[in-house]
């Protein structure tokens, strides 16, 4: 299926082959290819992980992981995209635990089953450290969990290729809520505010710009300090 | 895909500049530069980009010609011959929309004691929000107050705001901080604790709230992890997007048709009240802009409220982000966050000099971008046709320290990095693309909207904004109004049982539109925008333009 007036490149989407322009992402590549989807893709832009993709290379040994929406393909590509990976999550209201090395291993038991074997860190398509994460949620460093694991997406690749069944991205995920809520330290103002509000500090001076016309909000909008 | 010869050259020449231009910020625009430029280079002052609505209760108002389209569309279903028998789901609030302000909602209205079903069209999460990546505005800094909030808000607004509703999401702001942050999300703080704010475009205080560069995805996991640890009072439907409201044939929304994405089968379910957080239409592609929305944003809320007699709030004017990627072609119209600017890049055209204050409102912003590159001829072109101009992103780095970019953008370093340009050492082209949906329909503070039994909020809804929204004030809109409508709508589930389930609302539009003499139109909502290329006519071309990644 060709196209007569563009260049082309052959890729290999679920064993059929397909000829695309080369300058296409995966996921234009498909919709080029005739795929109207709606699984396997999401916000195209790199933010949601919907559209995790394995691929293999002709004559090359590798397993190669991307998202769809970030990475143009190349001649011989075969590609399967992973619509939906069933994984665990546990239950739990983070307002009934404690930010405690406990609150991790009770509720995934089987993060200490993790061979550190590093698949996980292979797969992510965001470049994460997640076999060091899944170090970090051993020993009980919630807050390191927190920071390594920040940039995840929940692609879910991680969980997918890992042997001994971890869902590496909701044990990060419940490692941030935790730093979030009772790690986090406090911010002295935001506190002070919330208390203001409650007390309806504000009220007046509201009701004294809402009271205004609109030339007379105008100037003062065009006279208003701004903070250098 | 790292630059071309002609960009580097370009490249050097702001280069050159960048040390005299770090202690020398191009100054802002008075008032009546600002109503110039908006007048003569914004899309929402070009005529005949937009058209009047021809029926329904805001017949008459302009909008854009695509939105109009799908406004008076057709049903997706037919009310002669759709068996309305029975219903397959039931709940106290049915919520449309599986984004921040959908999840927001649901949580409300569940501690508001009402059953909630939360529907989507892909996966929950899937939304907008997940891809804002700036920040969200609060006024909790010492230096700070709502007051001054509020004026930023209507001043960026044009004064054309909904005063009521930016009281409310002014007010609320620090609470929903507040909330947030307990519910686990973790904002980007200095070491003593508080909160590391910024500068957004028109603000006049540093109230940026941010989670590096994916400020709204952690806000959506968080609340998104929230509303599954509370699935005995929140059940959520994945892929059963809604194709129409029903009403009691009196003006009452009374739940909803579903359309199984997998299946194809419909479902109904019969509701107490309904909240819609559908979101945007940039997939509607205005103009033929590519966009940084969401795939699955094709106004579908604004349509199905229309129908049952919604009224329209500002869907003439919508948001042009300055800062979409104009390069590399794979992902142009994809978003480069305002963060970037708020850190102190400055904006260079292809000789190397600033043409604009970095931070006008977004509006502003977008339009003196258009008009460097198509009046002053002074922006660059790439070799498919696709104009920019320079976003100096090395000199965060330069003002805050080595690292900084790394820290704060990881994003954006990773997207650009992706096609081998690294922008902690060289800039990005960049150019206006399709944001945000300004208005929507018209919604009061608890999110009602004067139809009974239907909430709106999140970007669906119309007024907070008045014609131009500021940066971080989507984020903040979507939880503050989102709480709101679910604490409301929960309420109203409390004090009235379930209404008759009709589709008159339909034959009334049918006949309308028959009174209009309108005869064709593809059926709305679309739900996806088709970007499918199809190599045999098997039906008409996709009525939306292809463009953006």
């Amino acid at each position: 299926m060709a196209s007569v007036d563009v260049e082309t490149i052959p890729v290999f989407v679920m064993g059929q082959r397909v000829d695309v322009p080369p300058s296409l992402t995966i996921l234009r590549a498909l919709e080029y290819a005739g795929y109207t989807l709606t699984r396997g893709v999401g916000c195209r832009a790199g933010f949601c992980g919907a559209c995790a993709t394995v691929y293999r290379l002709k004559g090359d040994p590798h397993l190669y992981f991307a998202l769809a929406c970030q990475t143009v393909v190349r001649p011989e590509m075969y590609l399967a995209q992973i619509p939906f990976f069933p994984s665990r999550r546990a239950d739990y209201r983070i307002e009934d635990l404690t930010a405690a090395p406990a609150a991790l291993f009770t509720l995934y038991p089987e993060l200490l089953r993790c061979l550190a074997c590093g698949t996980c860190t292979k797969a992510c398509p965001q470049g994460i450290d997640v076999r060091g994460y899944m170090a970090a949620a051993m020993r009980g460093d919630i807050a390191a969990v927190a920071d390594a694991s920040f940039d995840c997406i929940a692609c879910g690749l991680c969980s997918a290729r890992c042997p001994v069944e971890e869902t590496q991205y909701n044990v990060a995920l419940l490692a941030r809520r935790l730093y979030g809520r009772y790690l986090a330290k406090r911010s002295e103002h935001l506190t002070l505010r919330v208390d203001e509000i409650e007390h309806g500090v504000f009220r007046e001076g509201l009701a004294e710009l809402r009271a205004l016309d609109e030339a007379s909000l105008r100037s003062r909008y065009d006279a208003r300090d701004i903070e250098a | 895909m790292a630059y071309t010869p002609a960009m580097l050259e370009s490249i050097a020449r702001v280069e050159a500049s960048r040390q005299a231009r770090l202690s020398s910020t191009y100054p802002r625009m008075t008032p009546q530069e600002r109503d110039d430029v908006l007048r003569r280079f914004h899309p929402d002052y070009i005529a005949q980009a937009a058209r009047e609505i021809r029926l329904g209760v805001c017949k008459g108002d302009r909008t854009p010609l695509e939105l109009a389209d799908v406004l008076e569309a057709p049903p997706q279903i037919d009310p002669a011959t759709f068996a309305l028998q029975g219903s397959d789901l039931q709940t106290d609030v049915l919520i449309v929309g599986g984004g921040g302000a959908g999840a927001s909602a649901a949580l409300m209205a569940a501690q508001g004691g009402a059953s909630v079903l939360l529907v989507t069209k892909l996966r929950f999460g899937d939304a907008n929000t997940m891809m804002a990546q700036g920040g969200i505005q609060a006024a909790d800094q010492p230096n700070d107050s709502p007051v001054t909030h509020y004026l930023d808000v209507m001043g960026g607004g044009h004064f054309s705001n909904n005063p009521e509703l930016v009281e409310a999401l002014v007010t609320d702001a620090p609470l929903v901080i507040h909330w947030l942050e307990q519910l686990g999300v973790m904002f980007d703080k200095l070491p003593d604790g508080s909160m590391n704010t910024i500068h957004g475009g028109g603000t006049s205080r540093k109230r940026m709230h941010s989670a590096r560069d994916y400020s709204g995805a952690e806000i959506m996991r968080v609340l998104r992890d929230e509303v599954r640890s509370r699935s005995e009072g929140i059940r959520v439907l994945e892929f059963n997007p809604v194709v129409e409201l029903l009403t009691d044939g009196q003006g009452r929304v009374t739940g909803a048709v579903l359309l199984d994405m997998e299946t194809r089968e419909y479902k109904i379910v019969h509701a107490r009240a309904v909240i819609l957080t559908t979101g945007g239409g940039g997939r509607l592609h205005y103009q033929g802009f590519p966009t940084t929305n969401h795939y699955g944003a094709t106004a579908d809320g604004v349509v199905l409220a229309y129908r049952v007699g919604g009224r329209l709030a500002f869907l003439h004017t919508m948001q042009y982000h300055p800062t979409g990627v104009a390069y590399p072609e794979q992902i142009v119209g994809q978003l480069v966050t305002e963060k970037v600017r708020g850190l102190g890049a400055q904006v260079c055209n292809i000789d190397g000099e600033q043409f604009v204050y970095p931070l006008e409102t977004r509006d502003v912003e977008a339009a003196a971008f258009i008009r460097e590159c198509q009046d002053r001829r002074t922006g660059l072109m790439t070799t498919t046709g696709q104009p920019g101009v320079w976003l100096d992103s090395p000199m965060i780095n330069l003002i805050h320290g080595p690292g900084t970019i790394e820290k704060a953008l990881p994003a954006m370093v990773r997207q650009f990095k992706g096609f081998d340009i690294d922008i902690t050492r060289q800039p990005m082209l960049v150019y206006p693309t399709l944001h945000y949906q300004n208005g929507g329909i018209a919604i009061q503070p608890d999110g009602s909207t004067g139809v009974e039994g239907l909430y709106v909020a999140g970007e669906a809804a119309g007024g907070i904004h008045g014609s131009n929204r500021l940066m971080g004030n989507s984020l903040l809109d979507i939880t503050v109004f989102g709480r709101r409508a679910g604490a409301a709508a929960a309420v109203y589930a409390g004090q009235h049982e379930a209404g008759a389930m009709t589709l008159e609302h339909l034959r009334a539009w049918n006949r309308e539109r028959e009174a209009a003499g309108l005869t064709e139109g593809r059926p709305a909502p679309i739900l996806l925008p088709d970007y499918t290329r199809h190599i045999r006519a098997v039906r008409k071309e996709p009525l939306v333009p292809v463009s953006g990644g």
